[in-house]
């Protein structure tokens, strides 16, 4: 059974966001990163960088898989996880802790409506 | 088409992930590609591999059939012993890259292991041959008939040892002996794909289980995942990729293992490969480690002063190394190992350096 925390929302390419507001953390979910096996690679946004969403912000890798990553939501990039670029395996470790993205200021709180709740997210993956 | 499955498919079904491989349904990973990759390089690994073929040639003219089809001196062996070899056409391209057992207790019963998906091919090319050239022995497609392990890793000796009736111990590469594994009646060779030592063994499809089970308490569990990034880490040609008659043609002396082809023999594509071993080549295949961020694939293209010079046929994250490493074709002048190239990964250029193979030590 695959972890989906219910304090945030979900994309069906298997992104996730959280909700808190202004501020978004943006990962890939506990099925993603079992699907995906050993991550060996990350590319990521540089801070500064708009991400749009439902369009490609990045790339995980694993040994035996490339996946294009999807921004759940729109806005602005704060932060990005540079502990991925030296130790990628958090991905598979901590999806949803220190294996996190980014952080991004939301353009448009509105657009978190459109994300899957952990429920819908739960029956895609079953 | 439906996909062909292994026969111990039900017996690791629930524990695996799978994936389809020239034509066949096989696991591509049990727990973890990295974990199985690093049980082999430093304990013991075990791998179904019944997806491989498995072509038996018996009869007085079975070593004349073989010597002609297959690049390698077949007469170089006595029965009980393997050889790596290749299968060329007229052209001196490779079809298909082959171990040749010659076996054990038979003077004239040659049992060789076309890979995945390419049994009836090589079936039809060795009929049709016998055919032509009216030679008289029996080809038998027995790919349906048998199942294969591999026990691969360190550990593998002992292992193997504790599940045999047979003293596996002073047998060399590729040597192969019948014996009895978890009570079943076996050819075990000491051959292998992963730069280990360790062992295959041949079972009949239906006694497949205790074989597996004989195993099993002892080894990791391992899919084809890794043994894709362990046979990249030693260099080693994965067919339809590194070599394709059609969308990658290849001869033995660009992919490398011109040792293969012996040229006192009169074989299928040896005129070819003579001009070719005269004249040198023009392309190499070599190993490449990014010396940037990134994870070259297949198909990334091999760039040399901005020109594209070639690309990549296999790419992947070394877990023994930690570093992204990369197999493929460039000209012969640019193939000596220091040489400053790049590799178009996704498009964004990255620094790459030619190294020797196998990129981590031979054990």
């Amino acid at each position: 059974m695959f972890e989906v925390p219910t304090d945030r929302k979900y994309q069906e390419s298997h992104e996730y966001a959280t909700t808190d507001g202004e501020t978004a953390t943006v990962g890939i979910t506990d099925f993603a990163q079992d699907e995906l096996g050993d991550v060996v690679f990350v590319e990521l946004p540089e801070v500064g960088e708009e991400i749009t969403q439902g369009e490609e912000f990045g790339v995980v890798e694993s040994i035996k898989a490339v996946s294009d990553l999807y921004a759940p939501i729109s806005g602005t990039v704060t932060a990005v996880n540079e502990d991925l670029f030296d130790r990628p395996e958090l991905v598979n470790e901590e999806p949803y802790g220190d294996g996190w993205m980014l952080e991004v200021e939301v353009a448009d709180d509105a657009a978190f409506d459109e994300l899957l709740s952990a429920d819908e997210y739960r029956e895609q993956t079953e | 088409m439906a996909l062909r499955k292994p026969p111990l498919y039900d017996v690791y079904a629930a524990d695996a992930t799978f994936t389809g491989f020239g034509g066949w349904d096989m696991p591509v990973e049990f727990e973890s590609i990295r974990a199985e990759h690093e049980a082999v390089r430093d304990s013991v690994g075990l791998f179904d591999v019944s997806h491989m073929g498995e072509i038996v040639v018996s009869g007085s003219d079975a070593t004349a059939l073989m010597q002609r089809l297959t690049s390698n001196d077949v007469e170089a062996l006595s029965p009980g012993e393997s050889q790596y070899s290749a299968i060329t056409d007229e052209s001196g391209v490779i079809v298909d890259d082959t171990i040749v057992y010659r076996l054990p207790e038979a003077e004239d019963r040659y049992l060789f292991v076309p890979n995945a998906g390419h049994d009836e091919a090589a079936y039809r090319r060795w009929v049709d041959h016998r055919d032509e050239w009216g030679l008289d022995c029996e080809v038998r497609n027995e790919t349906d008939a048998w199942a294969m392990v591999a026990v691969q890793g360190p550990d593998a000796a002992e292992t193997v040892d504790r599940a045999t009736d047979a003293d596996v111990a002073p047998l060399s590469w590729g040597d192969v002996i019948e014996a009895e594994v978890g009570g079943v009646r076996s050819f075990v060779s000491r051959t292998g794909y992963t730069g280990e030592d360790g062992f295959e063994i041949l079972c009949p499809t239906d006694e497949a289980e205790p074989v597996w089970s004989a195993f099993a308490a002892d080894c990791t569990p391992c899919g084809l995942g890794s043994r894709d990034t362990l046979r990249t880490e030693m260099g080693f040609l994965l067919s339809g990729q590194d070599f394709d008659p059609d969308a990658e043609p290849r001869n033995p002396y660009e992919a490398g293992i011109g040792w293969t082809v012996a040229l006192d023999t009169d074989f299928v594509g040896r005129d070819a490969l003579a001009t070719v071993a005269d004249a040198g080549v023009e392309e190499t295949f070599v190993g490449l480690v990014l010396r940037e961020r990134g994870i070259a694939r297949h198909g990334h293209e091999i760039v040399a002063d901005g020109d594209v010079v070639g690309h990549v046929t296999s790419g992947t994250m070394s877990p023994t190394l930690g570093e992204p490493i990369a197999l493929g074709y460039v000209p012969t002048s640019l193939s000596e190992p220091g040489t400053e190239l790049s590799i178009a990964v996704r498009g964004q250029e990255k620094r790459a350096e030619i190294v020797p193979t196998p990129f981590i030590e031979d054990n």
